[in-house]
């Protein structure tokens, strides 16, 4: 244990932090890149070449249809990544809303919110999701808005006492006692320090959405095929094991595996570092 | 003791009927006319206004809710427009391989997973494998450690289906049994985590080093005095796991063939039939409503501690 008051302490890399980091930006960039870096067209059919193994002009074979795999998977992470990216957008800027406002404002509108977010939390995502479908079809957008109203009250309840804990502090009470607007304590002073645990909160989420999400396709109630998709990828490589030829399904859940584990660990490490409680 | 248990049955009620009213509301925030969304589409104006006259939909809206609600206590689900039948009688052989997948996955959620957790904590090694293990099992979808289930243990292997749900008690033990792991994967890497930390942080206690010292054989302090107290926050995640094992089975009766309801809420959601939709949806909510309630009052018989800490 480190005694306390030690003044330097050891710096060391968190190589497990690195490595993940590393892995998301490389990830992100391809994401962004697929069309100038994939070998073929995603889309592009060629029945005779269909089930082929590894090959110089296919890194990693191709599916049931014929298409290049490698730049299937490549462009299948546009969506994968941007879905996520959307529900963590809007739940985290919406649960940041909320929490500062329920904590600063407390009384009714604090009991009142925290009333209906615990309404919300009644739904697992995928059942909102499944719901939002029913009504307005399947596609991107139902489900997406779904799982970002079913992930706000898990943003806002963790923000809610950060903001709690941050607006009881003494800096906060000698803005207020300064005669500050309450905008300006708000903006400037308040959000700017709970900012890390709105970032921790939202690497967290992206895990739990990009795989809510990729259930979604894999059920066939997301993006529609021809589309890549990684969780569309698993459903429509899974007649394929039967025959032999697991290749599409495996790659497309590895890379799903491993993007979310390096989301999770990067939000893990984030919040040691800044001493938060994870949920 | 009886106040704790009276206030969390009264936001028990208060949450079913909430939740009750948006699943039963969300009918009506569909684009459409809600009789031609029951009718499933296209249908005669003759169809349509028997449909309004059956569901009351000219009455006031808490005057159909309440009508919707008293018929759903009394087991009438609404009729499926793709079926033509009732939805309680589609329901009802459905349900029974929906719970017996989650019974199953329960089981070998907590059998593996606390073994695990348990045997983790108390070895080195084991601990460190466990560690990378469980990163990578919580980061698992159930749709993808379905997939690799299938690939290695079925095609490969053979040494179980690849579909179907199976009839009699040993044929649907063994159809379900994949599903079931593939089900209770990612949650068996979250609760040997969580036991391996419990366990882990009493190992370290001090009423544990004072039975150390006192020469009380390691089995005996581990089975008497650790076990008990590191369950505890695994009690406080089994809310959470009813939710994601509701919203797994849905994804991993479909992985697998599997004619649950599950299954049958996809199929529902995608042919926009949205009385069974409507009836799933209130069904797996009222589930996991209830499976939380009773977790928290369970716990609160456990611990006294957390009955102390209510209200806002």
């Amino acid at each position: 244990m480190a005694t306390a008051g030690t003044r330097r302490r050891a710096r060391r890399i968190d190589w497990v932090m690195l490595v993940c980091a590393t892995f998301i930006l490389l990830i992100v960039a391809v994401a962004i890149l697929a069309p100038l870096i994939a070998p073929h067209d995603p889309t592009q059919v060629d029945i005779l070449a269909a089930h082929e193994g590894p090959s110089a002009s296919h890194p990693l074979g191709t599916d049931a249809l014929g298409r290049d795999l490698l730049s299937r998977l490549m462009y299948a992470s546009r969506l994968s990544l941007l879905g996520p990216a959307l529900i963590v957008v809007i739940a985290t800027f919406l649960g940041t809303f909320l929490a500062i406002a329920a904590a600063w404002m407390g009384g009714w509108f604090d009991a009142v919110s925290s009333r209906i977010l615990d309404i919300l939390f009644a739904f697992p995502g995928l059942i909102f999701a499944l719901l939002a479908v029913a009504l307005f079809g399947p596609g991107l957008w139902a489900p997406v808005i779904a799982l970002s109203i079913a992930y706000l009250p898990y943003d806002a309840r963790v923000l809610r006492s950060v903001a709690l804990r941050e607006r009881n502090l003494p800096y906060i009470q000698a803005c207020y006692v300064e005669g500050l607007p309450t905008r300006t304590i708000t903006a400037r002073h308040l959000l700017p320090n709970i900012l890390p645990f709105v970032f921790v909160q939202a690497t967290l989420s992206f895990g739990y959405a990009l795989v809510d999400l990729a259930a979604i396709s894999y059920l066939g109630l997301g993006v529609a095929p021809p589309t890549a998709e990684w969780g569309l990828m698993v459903a429509n490589g899974q007649s394929s094991i039967l025959t032999g030829y697991p290749q599409e399904s495996l790659y497309a859940g590895l890379l799903i595996v491993a993007t979310v584990v390096a989301f999770n660990l990067l939000g893990d490490r984030l919040a040691t570092r800044f001493s938060v409680t994870t949920q | 003791m009886l106040r704790f248990v009276v206030q969390r049955v009264g936001a028990l009620v208060l949450t079913l009927l909430v939740a009750s009213f948006v699943i039963f509301g969300a009918l009506y925030l569909a684009p459409g006319d809600p009789a031609t969304l029951l009718a499933g589409g296209r249908a005669t104006p003759a169809v349509l206004e028997q449909i309004r006259v059956q569901n009351h939909l000219s009455d006031p809206v808490w005057a159909r809710y309440w009508d919707w609600l008293t018929g759903v206590l009394h087991g009438d689900l609404g009729q499926s427009f793709v079926y033509r039948q009732s939805v309680t009688t589609l329901l009802a052989p459905r349900a029974g391989t929906t719970v017996f997948l989650v019974v199953y996955a329960s089981i070998i959620i907590l059998g593996v997973g606390v073994t695990l957790g348990l045997s983790a904590a108390l070895r080195r090694r084991l601990g460190a494998v466990v560690t990378v293990g469980t990163a990578v099992g919580m980061a698992t979808p159930a749709f993808v450690a379905a997939i690799i289930l299938i690939t290695v243990f079925a095609v490969n292997l053979g040494w179980f289906p690849v579909f179907g749900a199976g009839s009699g008690f040993t044929g649907r033990l063994w159809h379900l049994t994949l599903p079931a792991i593939a089900l209770a994967f990612a949650w068996v890497a979250y609760v040997a985590q969580i036991t391996k930390a419990s366990v882990r942080e009493e190992l370290s206690k001090e009423h544990v080093e004072t039975a150390r010292s006192r020469g009380i054989p390691a089995p005996l302090i581990v089975r008497r005095h650790v076990f008990r107290n590191a369950l505890i926050p695994i009690t406080t995640v089994a809310g959470l796991t009813v939710a994601g094992l509701i919203a797994g089975a849905v994804v991993v009766e479909q992985a697998f063939g599997l004619n649950g309801m599950g299954s049958f809420l996809v199929q529902a959601a995608g042919q926009k039939d949205f009385a069974v939709v409507q009836a799933i949806a209130l069904l797996l909510v009222a589930t996991f409503v209830i499976a939380n309630a009773v977790v928290d009052l369970v716990n609160g018989l456990l611990d006294p501690r957390l009955r102390l800490v209510k209200g806002r």
